[in-house]
């Protein structure tokens, strides 16, 4: 049984590559081209070109360098097309719709568990494994396959794989679950690989830098499209005009800074109103909340919601999950209520269910 | 090419003895690849390939000014070379081709304006394999007084070569593509025609070309010539093509440029509902060297431009795949690359159809 390796050229995926070579798995490595970093590079306020990003030449030569010291046959595949469609221009509709995207999702559900999959399969092979920090396991009791958080809660990525299907998690393999980062790179050192030392990617991978302010202008000129026009007010909770800004795309909600307001006590975004154009401001109090719908749910330990159900939801990445009561309140939507309220529920971010270790399942707040 | 690696190491150019011999190697490749494309010896310029040899006789023919007719599917040595030239000021166009991959002489004829400089039309599609019709090119390059390079590159070996014939000052070949070295090209470039060089440095090559010579690599580029001449491989090659061709349309829907005159190694087929990226790499594992597109830095492929200007579907184009034969393909490789295609074709159709 052959598996593709889905490598990127960083750490992870390469000590992926080595460990299940050595446990002598026939293996076939996989790099997926998505988007071109060059592409924008003429834009105003984009950078050339940035050293050692997501799909950098570099980045590609590093994985085919990793492939060729282990033996295992190495290929390029091109996938931008898919990666604009799914996940650059959801991306760029989100920020302007006044939601805050996870790209990394996106991609995930789109890209690397679905068309990835889908190539490593007509090529041959069964399965595919990643770099994801992450643990899956088949549960013959309940016969569903079960996504774990992994050993290193540090690492842990289960965030942004809730949209993974049964059929997605019975072909894929996480083989770092087990492992802590430092125990990784130290197995990376232990196998020889050169980038055993190489800095993990932070940002989206797609957007050098870091600015999506700049990346979103810099994409709709490429696209011969007029950033559509949404600046407006910022108000009060009270609906008070305090303010105007430049468009509801430079907001997310929580966010504290570049609001252009003086204040004697610290303002924060309280919510964006796409069509009235207007985003609300206030004391950091007014973000808590005590519910929240996730809509276009997906269900991983279980088949489905039939009434309450008691679990630990997390909002955003890096958020401590926090007990709620799930109720389901209509196709693939679930109300939220949590027992404590919450700070900054975000549109556009995902809620993600969690039973002690294992993902429950998720969607995404409305 | 071995004595050249190993042990004579002597420049082409130096007076000393190792010097001579080398220079003396170099001089009857030189000969020898004259009379593969039937001209003088001294009208072969030695290249690093055949991108340095299209880029030579483009750039070193037209300046801010002139006007440049190519058509929309050269390789990307001419293609880009010429877009470049269109930001430098000159005037460009691409003619475009049919359905076929063929250029149409009358297109080429109204391209012409006063101040045409230079025709530039490869002989044989790299991708397709299909012949444009040079000859007719070249007698109304003549006509207009006009410069006419054509890129052979992926022609040589496979059908004849006449510069005289063709009516060109300037054609392109390349080593790798005639079972010569990588790293080995050549430029014809007619007597009394002039092209500025491209590098600066010495008067190497008749002041055509600075730097010393790869005396090992052309060496292997005349022999490759030698070997190319007179060879009745291209008659073989065709039945086997067209017996590959056979067994693969069960499977495949069509031949790209297959109705136009084609190169006998040469076969590019599309495949309805099927990645050809995923099927290249599936047929590699298996031992099968093909190709689809062309390759980008990263190595990712690229939908083939060459498809998309006959008028192809992007779809159709992704799904497309080439094929190619070389003089020592046996007719058991053959019959092997049918039976495997096609098993992995019947899996993967029924893998999309199964998970779309």
């Amino acid at each position: 049984m052959t598996i593709a390796v889905a490598m990127s050229g960083g750490v992870d995926s390469s000590a992926v590559a080595a460990m299940l070579k050595q446990e002598g798995h026939d293996l076939v490595g996989l790099t997926m081209q998505l988007w071109n970093q060059r592409r924008l590079a003429d834009k105003d306020g984009m950078p050339e070109q940035v050293q050692g990003r997501c799909c950098s030449i570099d980045d590609v030569y590093d994985a085919r360098r990793v492939a060729e010291m282990l033996s295992i046959p190495y290929y390029v595949v091109n996938h931008q097309e898919r990666f604009e469609r799914d996940v650059i221009r959801p991306f760029v509709d989100e920020y302007l719709a006044g939601r805050t995207p996870i790209p990394c999702s996106l991609c995930n559900n789109h890209l690397k568990f679905d068309q990835l999959l889908l190539t490593a399969r007509q090529i041959g092979a069964e399965q595919i494994a990643t770099g994801h920090y992450a643990r899956n396991e088949y549960d013959p009791e309940r016969g569903r396959w079960i996504l774990k958080r992994p050993a290193d809660a540090s690492k842990d990525q289960t965030y942004f794989l809730f949209g993974l299907t049964q059929e997605q998690l019975a072909r894929t393999l996480f083989p770092l679950g087990g492992f802590t980062k430092p125990q990784v790179r130290e197995l990376a050192h232990g196998y020889g690989l050169a980038l055993a030392n190489k800095p993990d990617s932070q940002e989206i991978c797609f957007i050098p830098g870091g600015d999506y302010k700049r990346f979103i202008d810099a994409y709709l000129e490429e696209q011969g499209e007029a950033v559509p026009e949404t600046a407006g007010e910022l108000v009060s909770v009270g609906g008070q005009p305090r303010g105007t800004h430049e468009g509801v795309h430079n907001f997310t909600v929580g966010q504290r800074k570049g609001l252009g307001l003086a204040s004697p006590s610290p303002l924060y975004v309280i919510s964006i109103d796409r069509e009235r154009k207007q985003v609300t401001v206030g004391a950091e109090q007014e973000l808590m909340r005590d519910s929240l719908r996730a809509q276009r749910v997906n269900w991983i330990s279980v088949p489905g919601l039939a009434g309450e159900m008691r679990a630990q939801v997390k909002i955003r990445h890096r958020h401590e999950p926090a007990w709620a009561t799930l109720r389901p309140s209509g196709a693939d939507e679930v109300e939220v209520r949590f027992d404590e309220p919450v700070r900054a529920v975000t549109p556009g971010q995902a809620a993600v269910f969690y039973a002690g270790d294992e993902v429950v399942g998720g969607g995404w707040i409305v | 090419m071995r004595p050249f690696l190993v042990g004579e190491f002597g420049n082409a150019s130096s007076i000393h003895q190792e010097g001579q011999h080398a220079r003396a190697a170099v001089e009857s490749a030189r000969a020898s690849i004259a009379r593969f494309v039937g001209c003088r010896p001294a009208e072969i310029v030695f290249t690093s390939g055949g991108t340095e040899s299209d880029n030579l006789a483009v750039f070193g023919s037209v300046r801010a000014g002139d006007h440049v007719i190519t058509s929309s599917v050269e390789h990307h040595a001419v293609l880009h070379a010429v877009e470049r030239l269109g930001e430098r000021g000159v005037e460009v166009s691409f003619v475009p081709v049919d359905g076929q991959g063929l250029v149409a002489n009358e297109d080429v004829r109204r391209a012409l304006r006063p101040n045409t400089r230079l025709i530039s039309v490869m002989m044989a599609n790299n991708e397709t394999g299909v012949l444009q019709p040079v000859e007719e090119i070249g007698r109304i390059a003549a006509e207009a007084g006009v410069r006419f390079h054509v890129d052979a590159v992926q022609a040589a070996g496979k059908v004849p070569l006449d510069v005289d014939s063709i009516g060109c000052q300037l054609l392109s070949i390349s080593g790798h593509k005639m079972h010569g070295p990588q790293g080995t090209g050549a430029l014809f470039v007619r007597r009394g025609t002039r092209v500025e060089p491209l590098f600066a440095g010495g008067a190497h090559e008749r002041q055509r070309r600075a730097g010393t010579e790869n005396v090992a690599g052309i060496v292997g580029l005349g022999k490759a010539a030698e070997c190319a001449m007179g060879s009745e491989a291209a008659e073989r090659m065709q039945v086997l093509r067209d017996r590959l061709e056979m067994g693969l349309l069960e499977q495949a829907s069509g031949v790209n440029g297959g109705k136009a005159p084609r190169i006998v190694n040469t076969s590019n087929l599309w495949f309805d509902s099927l990645e050809g990226e995923a099927l290249v790499i599936a047929l590699d594992l298996k031992g099968l060297a093909v190709s689809s597109g062309a390759a980008c830095s990263s190595g990712a492929n690229e939908p083939s431009h060459v498809l998309l200007a006959m008028g192809v579907s992007p779809e159709r184009a992704k799904s497309s795949v080439r094929f190619s034969l070389h003089r020592q393909t046996t007719e058991e490789e053959i019959d092997r690359a049918i039976e495997l295609v096609s098993t992995q074709v019947v899996r993967m159709r029924e893998l999309s159809a199964v998970t779309s």
